[in-house]
Parts: structure tokens; C-alpha cells; sequence
């Protein structure tokens, strides 16, 4: 199995697959230069795709709408879901299975499924709330309840709902590791519960958060399906994205799709520079204290 | 590996942050009607909600003036633009509750089954005084008699764009679309309406079809076409037929005049059996809470400079009398873009059908759409013997896990 | 506080209105008329796209099948390399899928196109120009590009935990090579097989974008069905709901074979 052969017959299969990832958007790397709107012909190198695109208004808004977007919802899901890991793993077994099995629901469900039933249930809610309405009218309280649920708020419902299942997958398990005299050691040394798991809990859980945090972030950038189904007349990124391929092709796709790549490229570089960085330090140092 | 996520926004806020730099107070490149108070609004902050098809407004490419940033610099206002493909999408964006459109541009016979459901506001003309400026012959259609809900936005007709290095053959009939010669040449309309009414055409019928059982034979029109066909799409096709990538497509004669500039090859024909003839108008959804600055939307759509402008962007046929009157000859003759009275009389248009009739069109559409020649019976075979496999596998790998144990 | 029950409360909330209750609204529409009578008639109505059902399931299935046999040596590559060389390979792995996935799957909209570089190509050689968008095919294609790293990354996880010395000492028991990827590799791997072939089979056979961008509207999925009920053509909100119904019953059943087959749930995304 260690022959020569074998490993060159390894190479050979990993370049396969690796130019399989990589070639469709190597080749639209390429032509997002093209100077004509042809896709086979290379006529000349020009970065007016590139122009054109950062002064494309409705991208740009769309993509400050993601961003604000995936913020608020993975900060109300990652607040909402490491209270909720918390209680959950207070809980006694059977009520803890149970619960663990509902928020799976949208992690197995697929994602249209969750976008048609947020969709139905915020059609069947607006007609409730528009009801209310009528009802709170004729009652003559003067009080009025807002029925315009599409739009942001919807997406904002969405967004979280999908998130909150990752964050509490991610910090429960990290909690039933903590060590739980921890936190008995922090209240019979004078802490008040509050202070005990600020000053103690959280602190232990915290890469745990941090990384539903991040996840949240992600997908919620990245939805397209379940944002399509609850958008109302918003366009995230993804949405926008989608309408451009739904027209005439246009080398501005490519250049949006150059862009992020060559965005994450960097990133994980400069992260991965820096992870390495650390990890000499540390070897360096003995390890982490 | 997480923490880039964070960088990645890091980065886009830099990048996206930098931009807006751009935009400077500018010249009004579109002169406007100076008896009408543009700028009432400009202090409210409004944000107006406009849904409109793919492709049908000049926005600023293509050398032409993006006359949404010009009425935002008028007015004031501010405009969020969304796109739709087909009526039959914006009817389901709207009657969801999910849509918050304050000027929409369905066609006829939406038009009238969203007026009859009740689902668009009444005009107030005093806010749209240039609406006097469409011609007589655009008003009081039989979808809207007392045009109380639309002023017309486009016209045209639907016809066949073919391109002339595959189709050698004059095209005259509806039937080449059918043609086997052509199969995976073939691009089809991907809504109901327009691709029923082809075949109707076809088949000698109205396009408007009175019984379940119209309907019925219709679909299997459709169905027999679908083996020939291509692809089912919408404004793809002006990649696709730019590109050369099919022969032959129905579409809207405002479309074919865009494609055949973009590609001389391609022609356009109105088959002799008759064809659709379609007007798109700018309505305001009953929900829409800026009545008044959509009405001030819809008037500056037809001020003539700015309709001129999205007219030759856009390529479809003006209302407007004053706007046609400036076109060039070669636009104002086009047999394409204002055919003559003689194609015209031949047209029909759309109107509004009985619930129970839309309701089977649909499920036709939908059933033609996955049906299968054939094949399918063949296919679940197949499934089904993955899965017992699949089964079976598991059961091999539960028995093994035993015999392991057992050790 | 960490003994905090009521901590959890909010949340219980939130999934009550926004998980359990949207899922029994569904189940409650897909057995009533438009009118809110009982019926069973939207799910008998489906019976007449049942084409559409198995296309799906066939094509997800076809995909699912290529990427586990595409993507098995990968990880099995993968997982025997130097611990920084696998950090690298995994980034590459996963890089792509941090681009998102209608700009992935636009990439292959323009290659396959009959006039496309890919054809060029063919034509170069004197083949075709091959009928390749717009096809069967073509989905399938789209299906493998997207969710590939779906299927690797749990093997990976699966296989990084399998001993070199485990292998060897197959060897040195005079197993072969086929021997030891069935009766060593495979069973050991089966956790990560098994999450793997979810990841890839339950998005594939609902997707909606890849069917509609590369199978050209003729190719429907049960995605584009359920979509045309609810934002498209057909607009029946109970008739979607019946077909939602329909394929969240056939992912449960695709998962409840695959769990029997792995034990214990390796969780492989990022």
C-alpha cells in the first residue's frame, strides 16, 4: 500500500478533486475581467465589472441588510440559546430529551420545509394581528397592535429560529464538561449565584458561545431558502444574488463572486498565520498555562 | 477557524464602507412637467416599495439614464426596487400578506382579478396629470373599463424570436414550436398563462379558455411539446438566445427588439394563427400606505422624457402618444414594436378568468411540468431497489456488529 | 443559576410559536381545504406527481451515491497525511462552501452551456457540442459540486480516529486490501458514512435552486413543486403543505436508516 505507485495515484486523485472545486470559480475569476459579456472568448482585461458592482446600489444595501441581519439574529440567538442550554441541562432527563428532539427538528428538517412553515405561520399570524385589529377597533381602546410583520421582523423570526438549534448544540455539551464544583467552589467562597456565573461559568463556556456566535453569523449570511420564504419585500444578499442570476447573465456576478472569494481566502490565511503564530508561542512558552 | 467569520465582516464593512463615497449631489438629467409639485414629500423620509418585472426600467447601463435615482433626486423619496418574473408570483407575494408594494406593473388580466379580489387601490388622478398623455386607444380596456385602478406602463405583442443561422425555414405558424427537428433547440415560457395561450393559439383556440376541458386539451398540447423543449424560462432567454444556445423562443415583442440588438442573427415573427396582446400597468396595492407619493411615482413614470428613456431601454411599445411621436422612424414603424392594424385586429387579449378555470390551468401547468415521458415507473424501480440495498447493507453491518461482539 | 430551570423558559417560548407550532400548522393545512374542512384530498393529489417524487429521489440519491464514492478516498487520503498538511487540505475543503452556493452553482450554469468553455473544449478534441444544461445530468452535477465537503468532512472525522496501527495489523494478518477497507475501514467509518450520506441526501432532494438553474424547469424536484404552491403558479397553501408533509415523511425515513447504521452522531460541520 506505501509503494511509489500509491502515492502518486493519491496525488493524482486529490489534484483531480481539488480542480473539481476550484476551476468553475477559477474560470469565473477570469472572466469577471473580461472586457465583452462574452463567456468563451477573452477580449481584453478591464475591471469596469468591478466598478459597476461597487457602485450598485442594491447590493450594497442588500449586503449591509445581511450583515446587520446575521448580527442581530446570532446575538438574540446566542443570548436566548446559551440561557437555554443552561436550563435544558438543569432539567431531568425525559424533559430534556424531549426538548432536544423538537429544536432538532430544524437542524434534520429540510430547509424549505422550515421556510414553508414560517412562511404559513406568519400569513395565518398577520391575519390574526389584522383581526386584532378589527376587533381592538370596534372595542374603541384606542390600541392598536402593528400587523406589518413582513419584512424585517419575519426575517429576523427566521433567522433566529434556524440559529438557535446550533448554539445549543454547541454549548450544551461544553456545559455537562464543566466541571460543576467549579461553580459550588465560586458560591462557598462568598459569590452570589449572579456573580458565580459571570465570574466563573461563563468564563469556562465562553469559546463554546463564541463559536455558536460565529456559527449563527454564517448561516445567517449565507440563507438563501429560508429568507426567501419570509422576506416580504426584503432583499438580503443571497436574495439579491438570486435575482441577478435570474436576468441577464452579467460579468458583475462573476466580479461579487471574485470578491468573496478572495475575501475568505484572506481571511483563512491571516487567521491560519496567526493561529500558527500562537501555537509556536506557546510550544515555545510550555504550553498553555 | 471561527474567528474568521468575524474578519470576513471586519473586511466587508471596510470595503462596502468605502463605497458610498460615490455618490455626490448630481445634475437632473430628465427634464420634467414644472407645474407639478415634485417635492412635497421630500422631508418625510418615504421609503416607496416598487415591484417591477426583471429587466424593465432603464437603470443606468447600457448608456441609459437610471431614472429611479432620478426621481429620488426630484423628490426625495426614496425607492426600494424588487424584481418579479411572472404575474402569477407577484399575485402570490401579495395575497400572502407578505408584500408591502405601494406600485406594482402586473399585466391585463391581473390587473383585473387583483381589482375584482379587491386587492388595488382606486387612482386619484389629480396626482397623476400625465396620465392624459396615453393615448385613447390605451384606455378603458376591458380589464380596468373605467381605468380607475392602472395607467398603462408598456404594451406589445407576443411573438417568436428565432435565430437565423439555425432556422433556415420562413417562420409563420406557431407549429414549428412543436417542430421535432428543433428538439433541445426549443425555449418555452415558464408561466402558465402565456405558455397556455401558445398552444391555444396552436390548436385554432381562444386563448381564453371557457371549460375544464379546454384546459385539459391545451395541457396536452403542452405536453407533447415538452419532449422538444429545451428549457422552461423567463428572462433567461435573453442570455440563451443571445448566446446562441437555442433556436427558437416565444417572448415579448419589447424583448425581441433588446435581444436582436444584442445579436443581429435573431429575427422576430407574429405567427399568422394569432398571438397575445399584452399592456402592463402601474397599479397601487390597496395595502399601500404612501398612496400619494406612489401616484407622484406612477405620474413621473409618464412624464415623456422619462417613459422615452425606459422605452428605449426596455424596448416595449409606449402608451404615450407625445413619447411615440419622438421615437426615431425605424422604432416608430417597427413592425415589431408597433405592428399595423392588420396584425393587431388578430390579437386577443387576456381576460379575466373564473377561479375554478385558473385553478386547473395551474394544476395542468404544474402536472405537464413534471411529467415525464415515460421512464417514471422505470425510475422508481430503481429507488426502490437502492433502498433495499441500502437495507440490506444495513442489516449486514448489524449482523457483523453481533458476530464481532460475540468474540 | 446553573440549577436554573426557568433559564430555559424564553426559549420554550420561542420554539413552541416558531418551531413546533409552524410544523403542526403545515400538518394542519395539508388535511384541510381552503375553506378549513377536513379533507384528505391534498394528499391524494399528489398522486399524480409522483414522477416528481422519484426524479427527486433519484437524483439525490445518484448524488449522494457519487459523492460518497468520490468523496471517500479523500478522507481516507486526507486522514493519513502530516497533522499541517491536513489542516491545509481541510481549509481547501472547506473554502468553497463559504462561498454561497448560488454563485457556486452559477459558475457551473456558464461552463455547461452549449456554447461553453467546457464544450469548447469537447470541441476542440472533435467532440459534441454535447446537450449538457438543461439535463438530468446536469443536477446531479450541481448536486455533487455543492455538497461534496458535506460528505468529506464527517469522514474525515470518522476516519482521523482509526489507528494507522489497526490497518497494519489487518495486513500483517494476511487481510488484503479489499479485505481491509470492508471488514476494517468501512465498518469503523460507518458513523461518519452514515452522517455523510444525510448531509448530501437531504438538501439534495430538496433543493429547489440547483433543479431550477441547471435542470432548466423541466426537470422538477419536489422543491420546485412545494415552491410553485406557495410563491409561484399554483398558489395552494394546502396542496404545498400536503407535499411538505410527503417529503418531511420521506427525510425521516432516510434518516431513521441511516442512524441504525451509524451508532453514535458525529456532528462534522465546521
Amino acid at each position: 500500500m506505501k509503494s511509489r505507485h500509491w502515492k502518486a495515484l493519491q496525488k493524482a486523485y486529490l489534484c483531480i478533486i481539488f480542480s473539481f472545486f476550484y476551476l468553475p470559480i477559477a474560470v469565473m475569476a477570469a472572466f469577471s475581467f473580461n472586457q465583452s459579456k462574452s463567456r468563451t472568448v477573452f477580449t481584453g482585461f478591464t475591471f469596469k465589472w468591478y466598478l459597476d458592482l461597487f457602485r450598485n446600489q442594491r447590493i450594497l444595501d442588500a449586503l449591509w441588510l445581511s450583515l446587520g441581519l446575521a448580527l442581530a439574529a446570532a446575538t438574540v440567538a446566542t443570548v436566548v440559546g446559551t440561557m437555554a442550554a443552561i436550563g435544558i441541562n438543569a432539567m431531568r432527563k425525559t424533559p430534556r430529551a424531549i426538548i432536544n428532539n423538537i429544536s432538532y427538528l430544524p437542524v434534520v428538517n429540510p430547509e424549505i420545509i422550515t421556510g414553508v412553515s414560517l412562511m404559513l405561520l406568519f400569513v395565518v399570524g398577520k391575519q390574526g394581528l389584522t383581526a386584532l385589529n378589527g376587533w381592538l377597533e370596534q372595542s374603541g381602546l384606542g390600541l392598536r397592535v402593528p400587523e406589518d410583520i413582513f419584512g424585517l421582523p419575519t426575517l429576523l423570526i427566521a433567522h433566529v429560529t434556524f440559529c438557535l438549534p446550533y448554539v445549543i448544540f454547541n454549548v450544551s455539551p461544553k456545559l455537562r464538561q464543566m466541571d460543576i464544583r467549579l461553580y459550588e467552589a465560586a458560591l462557598d467562597l462568598g459569590c452570589n449565584p449572579r456573580q458565580a456565573f459571570f465570574k466563573v461559568v461563563l468564563p469556562e463556556i465562553m469559546p463554546a458561545v463564541l463559536s455558536a456566535f460565529l456559527i449563527s453569523l454564517t448561516y445567517s449570511i449565507d440563507d438563501f431558502i429560508i429568507s426567501y420564504f419570509s422576506s416580504g419585500n426584503m432583499q438580503t444578499l443571497p436574495i439579491s444574488i438570486y435575482s441577478m442570476t435570474r436576468r441577464k447573465v452579467s460579468p458583475e456576478v462573476y466580479a461579487l463572486s471574485t470578491v468573496m472569494f478572495l475575501v475568505i481566502l484572506s481571511i483563512i490565511l491571516f487567521t491560519n498565520a496567526m493561529d500558527s503564530r500562537q501555537y509556536k508561542k506557546e510550544q515555545k512558552g510550555g504550553g498553555r498555562g | 477557524m471561527k474567528k474568521l467569520v468575524c474578519m470576513f465582516l471586519c473586511a466587508l464593512v471596510l470595503c462596502s464602507s468605502a463605497v458610498p463615497v460615490f455618490a455626490a449631489e448630481e445634475e437632473m438629467l430628465v427634464q420634467v412637467s414644472e407645474d407639478y409639485d415634485w417635492t412635497r414629500f421630500a422631508d418625510d423620509n418615504i421609503t416607496l416599495n416598487v415591484y417591477n418585472w426583471g429587466q424593465y426600467i432603464a437603470d443606468g447601463t447600457e448608456g441609459s439614464i437610471d431614472v429611479i435615482k432620478e426621481f429620488e433626486k426630484l423628490t426625495g423619496i426614496k425607492v426600494a426596487y424588487l424584481n418579479y418574473d411572472t404575474n402569477e408570483s407577484l399575485y402570490a407575494k401579495m395575497s400572502s400578506g407578505g408584500a408591502d408594494f405601494d406600485v406594482i406593473v402586473p399585466s391585463d388580466y391581473m390587473i383585473g382579478k387583483m381589482a375584482r379580489e379587491g386587492m388595488l387601490a382606486p387612482l386619484n388622478y389629480d396626482n397623476i396629470p400625465n396620465a392624459k398623455g396615453v393615448g385613447e386607444q390605451y384606455r378603458h380596456q376591458t380589464y380596468d373599463p373605467d381605468d380607475l385602478y392602472s395607467v398603462p406602463y408598456t404594451w406589445g405583442v407576443v411573438g417568436i424570436v428565432y435565430n437565423t443561422t439555425m432556422v433556415e425555414e420562413e417562420v409563420t405558424s406557431w407549429d414549428i414550436m412543436w417542430d421535432p427537428y428543433y428538439t433541445g433547440e426549443i425555449l418555452m415560457f415558464n408561466n402558465s398563462r402565456d405558455a397556455f395561450a401558445i398552444a391555444a393559439k396552436k390548436l385554432g383556440m381562444s386563448l381564453n379558455p371557457q371549460t375544464i376541458e379546454e384546459v385539459e386539451r391545451i395541457a396536452q398540447e403542452l405536453k407533447d411539446q415538452k419532449m422538444v423543449v429545451q428549457a422552461y424560462v423567463m428572462d433567461e432567454i435573453f442570455d440563451k438566445m443571445g448566446g446562441g444556445e437555442a433556436a427558437i423562443a416565444p417572448y415579448y415583442a419589447g424583448d425581441a427588439i433588446t435581444m436582436i440588438a444584442d445579436n443581429p442573427d435573431l429575427a422576430f415573427a407574429i405567427p399568422e394563427e394569432g398571438t397575445n396582446y399584452f399592456v402592463d400597468a402601474m397599479c397601487i396595492p390597496a395595502t399601500s400606505k404612501k398612496k400619494e407619493a406612489a401616484e407622484m411615482f406612477i405620474n413621473f413614470m409618464c412624464e415623456p422624457e422619462v417613459a422615452a428613456e425606459n422605452c428605449n431601454f426596455i424596448g416595449y411599445s409606449t402608451p404615450i402618444t407625445a413619447v411615440w411621436e419622438q421615437l426615431d422612424d425605424e422604432i416608430k414603424y417597427s413592425p415589431i414594436a408597433y405592428p399595423d392594424a392588420e396584425v393587431l385586429a388578430n390579437t386577443e387579449s387576456f381576460s379575466v378568468l373564473p377561479d375554478e378555470i385558473n385553478q386547473a390551468m395551474d394544476q395542468q401547468w404544474s402536472m405537464m411540468k413534471s411529467y415525464n415521458e415515460g421512464g417514471s415507473g422505470w425510475m422508481i424501480l430503481v429507488f426502490m431497489a437502492a433502498a433495499v440495498s441500502l437495507n440490506i447493507f444495513v442489516l449486514w453491518r448489524k449482523y457483523y456488529k453481533r458476530k464481532r461482539e460475540n468474540y | 443559576m446553573l440549577k436554573n430551570k426557568s433559564l430555559a423558559y424564553p426559549y420554550l417560548v420561542w420554539m413552541a410559536i416558531f418551531i413546533a407550532a409552524p410544523l403542526l400548522i403545515v400538518v394542519y393545512f395539508a388535511f384541510t381545504t381552503a375553506e378549513g374542512k377536513f379533507t384528505l384530498n391534498n394528499l391524494t393529489g399528489i398522486a399524480p406527481y409522483t414522477a416528481v417524487f422519484a426524479r427527486s429521489l433519484l437524483l439525490a440519491g445518484a448524488a449522494t451515491i457519487i459523492c460518497l464514492v468520490m468523496a471517500y478516498p479523500v478522507s481516507y487520503f486526507l486522514s493519513r497525511m502530516r497533522a499541517n498538511k491536513q489542516h491545509i487540505m481541510l481549509m481547501l475543503v472547506m473554502l468553497p462552501m463559504w462561498m454561497n452556493f448560488l454563485l457556486r452553482t452559477y459558475a457551473w450554469m456558464t461552463l455547461l452551456e452549449k456554447n461553453g468553455i467546457i464544450n469548447k473544449i469537447l470541441g476542440f478534441f472533435g467532440i459534441g457540442p454535447l446537450q449538457m444544461i438543461n439535463t438530468a445530468g446536469a443536477v446531479i452535477l450541481g448536486m455533487v459540486y455543492n455538497y461534496l465537503p458535506y460528505m468529506i468532512l464527517p469522514l474525515y472525522t470518522a476516519m482521523v480516529k482509526i489507528d494507522d496501527s489497526l490497518i497494519e495489523a489487518a495486513q500483517d494478518l494476511g487481510a488484503g486490501t479489499w479485505r481491509t477497507l470492508t471488514r476494517v475501514l468501512i465498518p469503523m467509518s460507518a458513523p461518519g458514512i452514515a452522517t455523510g450520506i444525510t448531509m448530501v441526501f437531504v438538501p439534495s432532494v430538496s433543493t429547489f435552486i440547483i433543479s431550477r438553474m441547471l435542470g432548466g424547469g423541466g426537470n422538477m424536484l419536489i422543491g420546485d413543486l412545494i415552491e410553485l404552491q406557495f410563491l409561484g403558479n399554483s398558489l395552494n397553501y394546502n396542496v404545498g403543505s400536503a407535499m411538505s408533509l410527503l417529503l418531511m415523511v420521506v427525510v425521516l425515513l432516510c434518516m431513521s436508516l441511516t442512524n441504525t447504521m451509524g451508532d453514535e452522531d458525529v456532528e462534522g460541520v465546521i
